[in-house]
This record gives structure tokens, sequence and C-alpha cells, in this order.
């Protein structure tokens, strides 16, 4: 047998420094214990089978679904959601373990659906649960940031991946402050909601109906490839993306016979709204990541998702079981006044993003934002660095420029998270935890620990049934 | 004057054996210190403390760090402690580059950036799989040091290598030579003719000494893992070794070397090695079967090497006072080897890893009362190196047992093994020789096995000088150091 020229040790050093003693190379793993009580489970699903190649499904799956726009639609559409019908962010929940922010969503949905008169008479609604029901948005094909909260009468955006016609859906960006997503219900954002179901909806839908037509639907996944390379990290920073989509969607909204005002108004507020590309980022990604979903043996993470209450997270070998612990409090920056005690607890479904390689995972690629959500630009480097430990590849779609065009680390492993105890990095924005206060910060946050033992723990029981 | 007693528990902190060793020494000789023993809190070193006098808390878990400290005052202990605290800082990683690169925390995020090459696993027995696993993923070969590793995960491990056509070397069995390279224990031989198969760590290193010394090159020396021919794991890596070896123009006879395997497995390994185009000599041990020493020879003759007379040094006199014999040992197969010799002219002998069930010693290691006493100790055994270094790089164990039996009147004769090359004690014979000097010094005569080569970085040479300065007499091969420990044995009488 002929030499090896490296050797990867892990273990005692003593044995790597013998080998680099005889002149062979050596990459010295920096390696401890797993997590507590985790070295069965471990290994177990390390001897799965299954796994490495459910792995390599689960991972192509996800990378192989590229996200097109193909309509704007209500929800009672294309969701099918009936009047009363409320979704929401994250695992399930119920009215009485909502936190402050979910509620003042749930209220301010209920007064624009005309279920209530005043939001606050809606508390009532809820706290009856006769006619109104709570589901989460993951359930139902959606994904909603923040508070999540989807209601029948909201415009969705309608992603689909041309290849298999699979869609996913997501609500339109409100902007930032006083809106709804993060628990504010007062008029002025009951008034924009109105807005944008009479105005901002239909003109959007009739834009991109015109261009899919015209020249093919807007390729999201291809302006995320883009936007990555220009500074978003796609999650606390969209405003690259968001200019590109206004660029796609321009002409056919110009031209559409609408009122001139009404499309001078639409122009401004998504190209005045950093966030708008946010609620395309979100639904592609899940796109992408439902794909892989239902993969037997993979431990591949499918959806990291908070409620403001819990934080949960679904793998593609567990089916659509969620594995639940406290959402934590993000750590960052706040707004005006604010501070840690006006935070809630961490909400919304937008850790899809990191879930799928973007985002936290995709901070070196976002200097400009570093600071905003409290890192430096060394931090944002080691950070995705970092997310490369407890991922199964990289997507080569979307590079990294200052790390070489590396790949973005892709399709989060549970085993790897119980083996580094190192968590998923979540950027992300703070809500009020009062109802109706709105955003008060923005910043990072890492899902609660024991979640992923929970899910190891699940695999490792599906592994031994299978025996 | 020393009554000065720290323990200090440190949750969560991790440290790997061998650097707990060095940071254990470092502060033992800190000015004022008397003892001073950091480790991780796992059963054996909790066992350790307590015979030190330390009491360790009832909450320590084994992913807890142990300080633990006597020291003569305040003072002595502060500078204790903060050699603890220095000395884990310098081993801790070295720079590996820009302060930004992290090292790779797992094998598999490691072998990402390497494109070829294998994978050489140390951490502990529970974790092994782990990260072995990862290598196989990656289509790489890999090599298991790690003691401790359940046996179904041993095969889950070997069927996954064998479906992928890859090579799990070891577990428990910490030596392999690949392509030349040394891997874990692994003695320092020029390349040549001989292609091993060994599922056993140290009898696969004695049979590299023995051909090194007769001029006879090893291409390489795959370690399959002791339990390889057992007829759980039934040879699946000894088959994939015999297969490489064979596809290797290099080697000219294929050596698969084994503790005592099961018989039908090594039945079907005959089997297999017929279907080769490489001639096999199998070396298995047993009893009635060769010894190793014997293997060595019939592998010389077979390659056509004259068999040179094996080299002994010093001369220990008969025994003047006792009727037992002591073998303590860091290599499992040379104390097989021992044993069976042993057994032949003694009897039935007492050890931790017994040739028959029902000769166990207890976890004090103590011979039992009444009988003749004859003891042999394996101090690489799995139960005596959870979460502690091998006995081959830390001898604490086997040097306060050496101070029981040396106080022990039964005690009339001594066998040790001293195995050198890559991986091992920096200098065996420096700890070990003041040892030796006191039971010599006691009428107790001192025989010792050194296996190792010229090129071994402690130098065979000044090993086996030392020893001999202590009184000591000094053999290559450890079954001629067995007969020899049996002349000098006053109850048989064995005539030289």
């Amino acid at each position: 047998m002929s030499t090896p020229t490296t050797v990867v040790s892990a273990g005692a050093d003593l044995f790597a420094d013998a080998v680099a003693a005889q002149a062979v190379a050596v990459t010295r793993v920096d390696w401890r214990p797993p997590m507590t009580g985790t070295e069965a489970d471990l290994a177990t699903v390390a001897a799965d089978p299954l796994r490495h190649e459910a792995n390599q499904r689960a991972l192509a799956a996800m990378l192989g679904t590229t996200a097109h726009l193909v309509d704007v639609a209500p929800a009672s559409e294309v969701l099918g959601l009936e009047p009363g019908q409320f979704l929401h962010a994250g695992p399930p929940i119920t009215w009485d373990r909502a936190s402050g922010p979910l509620r003042g969503a749930l209220m301010g949905g209920a007064a624009l659906e005309g279920l209530v008169a005043d939001p606050e008479d809606a508390v009532r609604l809820f706290e009856r649960g006769t006619d109104v029901s709570l589901d989460p948005c993951h359930h139902h094909r959606a994904v909603g940031p923040m508070a999540g909260v989807v209601t029948p009468s909201m415009w969705m955006f309608v992603l689909e991946d041309l290849a298999t016609g699979a869609r996913t859906h997501c609500s339109l960006n409100e902007g930032l402050g006083k809106v709804l997503r993060y628990g504010a219900y007062g008029p002025e954002v009951l008034t924009r909601l109105r807005w944008m179901r009479e105005v901002l909806g239909p003109l959007l839908q009739g834009a991109v109906r015109t261009t899919v037509d015209l020249s093919g639907p807007v390729d999201v996944t291809g302006i995320l490839t883009q936007m990555l390379q220009m500074g978003d990290e796609a999650h606390n920073r969209n405003r690259a993306g968001t200019l590109m989509l206004l660029r796609d969607l321009a002409p056919a909204l110009v031209t559409s016979g609408a009122d001139a005002g009404d499309v001078a108004e639409v122009l401004r507020f998504v190209g005045g709204n950093d966030h708008f590309f946010l609620n395309l980022a979100m639904p592609a990604c899940k796109l992408a990541l439902d794909a892989a979903r239902g993969t037997e043996g993979s431990t591949m993470v499918v959806a990291m998702s908070r409620n403001g209450t819990d934080f949960g997270v679904q793998v593609a070998g567990t089916g659509d079981e969620w594995f639940t612990g406290p959402a934590q409090l993000a750590d960052g920056l706040f707004l005006g006044d604010y501070g840690p005690d006006d935070a809630n607890p961490d909400i919304g479904d937008s850790a899809i993003t990191e879930t799928a390689g973007i985002g936290g995972f995709a901070m070196a690629t976002a200097p400009a934002i570093v600071r905003l959500v409290g890192g430096s630009v060394p931090d944002a480097l080691a950070t995705t660095r970092r997310m490369h430990e407890i991922t199964l590849g990289e997507n080569p779609r979307w590079s990294v420029p200052v790390l070489e065009f590396q790949g973005v680390p892709s399709g989060i492993d549970v085993t790897r998270v119980c083996r580094t105890g190192i968590l998923p990095q979540i950027n992300t924005g703070m809500a009020g935890k009062v109802a109706g206060v709105g955003q008060v910060g923005a910043g990072l946050v890492t899902p609660p620990a024991e979640i992923f033992p929970k899910a190891l723990a699940r695999l490792a029981e599906l592994t031994r049934a299978r025996g | 004057m020393t009554d000065l007693t720290h323990v200090e528990l440190r949750a969560g902190a991790y440290a790997d054996s061998v650097t707990l060793l060095q940071v254990s020494r470092t502060v033992q000789g800190v000015d004022g210190v008397a003892a001073a023993q950091v480790a991780m809190a796992t059963a054996l070193n909790l066992d350790v403390l307590t015979q030190m006098g330390f009491a360790v808390p009832a909450e320590a878990g084994t992913n807890d760090m142990v300080v633990a400290v006597r020291v003569t005052d305040q003072e002595a202990l502060d500078r204790a402690l903060a050699a603890v605290d220095q000395a884990l800082r310098d081993a801790s990683r070295r720079d590996t580059g820009p302060s930004e690169l992290a090292p790779p925390r797992t094998t598999g995020a490691a072998l990402r950036h390497a494109t070829d090459g294998l994978a050489l696993v140390s951490v502990p027995g529970a974790s092994a799989l782990v990260e072995a696993m990862d290598a196989l993923d990656a289509g790489r070969d890999v090599m298991i040091f790690s003691d401790n590793v359940p046996l179904d995960q041993e095969i889950a491990l070997k069927r996954t290598a064998t479906a992928r056509g890859l090579l799990v070397m070891g577990p428990d069995c910490g030596t392999a030579v690949v392509g030349g390279l040394g891997l874990g224990f692994a003695n320092t031989v020029a390349p040549g003719p001989v292609g091993l198969v060994a599922a056993s760590g140290t009898g696969c290193q004695q049979l590299l000494a023995l051909l090194d010394h007769a001029g006879v090159g090893v291409t390489s020396a795959l370690g399959v893992g002791g339990r390889d021919l057992s007829s759980d794991v039934r040879g699946l890596s000894t088959r994939e070794a015999m297969r490489r070896l064979d596809a290797d123009p290099a080697v000219e006879l294929v050596v698969v070397v084994s503790k005592p395997p099961a018989e039908a497995v090594a039945a079907e390994i005959q089997e297999y090695a017929a279907t080769l185009d490489t001639p096999v000599e199998l070396a298995l041990l047993g009893a009635g079967r060769p010894d190793l020493t014997a293997a060595a020879e019939a592998v010389l003759r077979r390659l056509g090497h004259a068999v040179p007379s094996w080299p002994a040094s010093g001369e220990a006199a008969p025994a003047t006072r006792g009727t037992a014999l002591r073998g303590l040992f860091v290599g499992g197969t040379l104390c097989d080897e021992a044993m069976l010799i042993a057994t032949e002219a003694l009897g039935p002998v007492h050890s931790n890893i017994p040739l028959s069930p029902g000769l166990e010693l207890d976890a004090d290691l103590a011979a039992p009362a009444g009988g003749p006493g004859h003891t042999f100790v394996d101090f690489g055994d799995d139960a005596l190196t959870a979460g502690r270094a091998h006995p081959m790089i830390d001898p604490t164990l086997r040097l306060d047992h050496l101070a029981r039996v040396a106080a022990d009147e039964r005690t009339a004769v001594v066998l040790l093994d001293v195995v050198l090359g890559h991986g091992s004690e920096p200098d065996p014979a420096a700890l070990l020789a003041p040892a030796v000097s006191a039971v010599t010094a006691a009428g107790v005569p001192v025989v010792v096995a050194v296996v190792g080569t010229d090129a071994d970085p402690q130098g065979l040479d000044r090993q086996v000088r030392a020893l001999v300065a202590a009184g000591a007499e000094v053999h290559l091969s450890n079954a001629r150091a067995a007969h020899r420990a049996l002349e000098l044995l006053p109850s048989t009488g064995k005539a030289r």
C-alpha cells in the first residue's frame, strides 16, 4: 500500500505529532466531547445504513430545487383559508401560551378580516376559541416572518419549482417599525394592510402575471445568487434583492394601465422597504427544504422556526414532527430607548433562511449589516466558517466572494450539532414583548440547545426500529 | 509538612488523557507540590484519586475535569493551580494559521479539505464510531486507536467498510504501518517483502522488532483489531487487509498474526488465504501453537533468511525468596504469549485477561490468598484505560503495582515488557529503571522483554542499557524472556 500523503487525526495530539515526525502532513481535529448524554444515540444514528445516502439525497434535493415567482393571490384562493382561520409562525401554539407580538398580530388580523371592529375586542374571540383556529404556516406550504400571521384576505407570493410544480407561499412585506408582524395593530397598521390588500396585491398580481407571459416567471433563486454577491445575506439585509425584483417587475407595473399614482405608490413602497424581498427569500428556502422533507434516515434539518414562545425544528428523517424548546432572547442592538427588558423571545419562520444556508450562515457575505446585528467583520467570517462544521455540504449556487467564493454552508446536520455543540447562528429582528409595540431591535440568536439531542433521540429510535 | 489538600471539579472542561498526563507531571514538578493529579472524572480515575487520598465530590461526572493537589502551604497551592492553568493553556491547540481559521471540529469537516489520505481516530471509545464513520463516508480508510469501542459498533463499522471496499484498522490494536508510515504505536522498520495483518498490536510490534533484527523489512503492517478474528467480527478487516496486501506488488509474503482466534474463523481465514496469489503465513497464538518468536523464525525460513540468535543482555540471578511469578505487561498479546508459556510450566495463572474463566483477578489486581500466587496483569486492557492514557504512554498504574508486587514476600520473579516506537513514552526506561533497581535490590530477579528497533525514537540500545544497569535481564524476544523467568523460579527448578 502506498504511503498516505495526509492524515486527519482526531484525538490525542501525541499520535498526530508522531505522524508529523515522519514527515507526513497532519490535519488535527479540535475534538471535544459531544453534548451530554448523546454518545449512544450518535453512534446508533451514525451506524444507520440509510443515513449517509439519505443525507446525500436530502442535500441534493434541497440544492437541486429552484424557486420562481409565478403569481400573487389572496390566501383564501391559494391556501384555501376560510374566515376565522389564522396561520402563524413557528411550531403549533394555543392562544393561552401565545406571546405578546403573536397576540398583537392575531388581534390586528382579526380586525383586518372584520371579525371584530376593534382589535382589542379580539382578545375575547381568541380566548373563546370557538370561531377561530390557529395553525402553523409551515403546515400550509407557507412561511411567515416574525409573528407570521396570515389571514384569508392577505395577498401571498406564490413560488414554484418549475421542474416539479411544487409551490410555497408567503405574505407581502409591510415594511419596518409599527407593523403587524412585530405585533403592532394600531390604526396605521390596519390602514397599511388595507392598502396592501386593495392596491399593492392586485397591482403585483397583474405585474407578475404579465411578466410571466412576456418573459417567464421571476427567478427568485437567481436573484438570491446575485444578492449574496452584492452584500445581502437575505435575512436581515435584502436591499439588493428588493431592487432586483423591482427591476424585473417595474416595466409590467408601469404598462399595466393602473392609476399612475397607485403605480408610483407601489414603486415607492417596495423600493423604500429594504426587507421586501425577504418574503420571497423565505418561501424560496422553504421550497428547497420541503423537497428534502420525509427522507427516511436523513439527519438534515428541514425547518427551524419560532412562535415567540417555543423554538422548533423539523428533520428530514422524522416527518412533520416538531422538536421544541423555549425560544431564546436575541443578543443585539435596540432601537431608540428600547432595551433587553422590552424584547420578546425569538419569533418567526424567517430562520428558514439559515436552515437553507443564508442569513446568519452567510454572514460573511454581508459586512454592511454585521454592526446592525451586533457583530464585527471578523466575527461574520468566523460565523460562516463555523457553520460549515455543522452542515452536510455547500451550495455551489450561493457563494461568498470574500471566502474565495466558497458555497454557503448548507444542510444542518443534527448529528454534527450534537457532536460539536455548535448551534446554528440566526440573524433576527426583535419584537416588543407587549402586544402592539412593534419592532424593538435586531440581533443574533441561537436555538435552545436541547432540541437537537431530542431530535437525535428520535432519529436513533427510528434507526433501532428499522433494526 | 504536606497538610493542604485541594480538590476541584471543572464541569464541562475537557482535555485528552495524554494531555492531562502531561499536565499532571508538570504540576507534580512544582515546588511545594507533594502530589498532583489532573484527570477526567472517569470511574477508573476516581479510583486512582481515592487511592492517592483525595476525596472527590460525588457529583463528579465523566465530562468533568478533576484537579487534585496536595501541597505544603497556601503559596504552593497558588503556584500549583497557576501551573495547572498554564499547562492546560500550553497543551491546548497550537496555532494552525490565520486566527480566524478555526481548526475543524469533526473528522468529516477535516476530510473535506484533505483530498486523500486516511483518518486516525484516538478519541474516547464511546465517540470513536462517529469519527470513524466520517472517514468511511468520505471514502477513506481509518485507523481506530481508541480503546473501549463497543463490539456491536466495531461490527457496524467493519460491515460498512467492507461494503465500500474500505479498511478499518483497529480498534483494540494500537499499531499500524501503512506504506511505511507508522500510526498509533508503531516501530520504525525498513521497507521489505513482508506484509503483516495483525489482530494484535504488541504481537505485531514483536514481529516487526524480530524481523528487523533479522534484517527483513516490512512494507505494511495493518492492525485490524484484537477482536477481528473473534466469532463476532469474523475477520471482516483481516480479509480486506489480506486483499490489499495481496494486491501490493512489494509484498512477497503475507503474515497474519493474532491473539488466540475463534477456531472456525481461523479456518475461514486459512481458506481465504488459499485463494490469494501471495503466500500467507498464519501466526495465530493459542495453546499448543507456536509463539511469536517461533512464528518470526518460520517467516524467515520461508523467505530463505537465516534465523539469528535473539539478543539478550544482562543476566539475572535465580530468585532468593518467594515462589510466585508476576507478569506486569503493557502489551496485551505479549501478556497472552507469556501466560501461555507460563501456564504450560506452572499450571493455571491468575490474570485480568485470564486464558480461561475462573482465573480473573479482582479489581485491585492482588494475587488471591492461598495458591501459588502467579499473576499476570495487562495494563493495556480496556478496563484499565477508560479515561486514561495507555500504559505505553502513562506508566503510573504499572509503576504503582510494581511497588506493591515487590513488597509482597510471595513474589519470586518479575516479568515485564517495554514497548518502543512512535507514540510510546519518549524514555520508558527512565521511570522504570529506578523501580527495577528497587526490586532487584530486594533479591527479586527482573526479566524484561524490550520490543523495539534500532531506529525507534527511544533508541533500543539506550533503553536496554538503562534496564541492565538497574539489574534486569533484557531480551528482544518476549517468549525467551518468559522462558528465562520460569528458569529463575525456585519451585519449578528448570535447569538452563
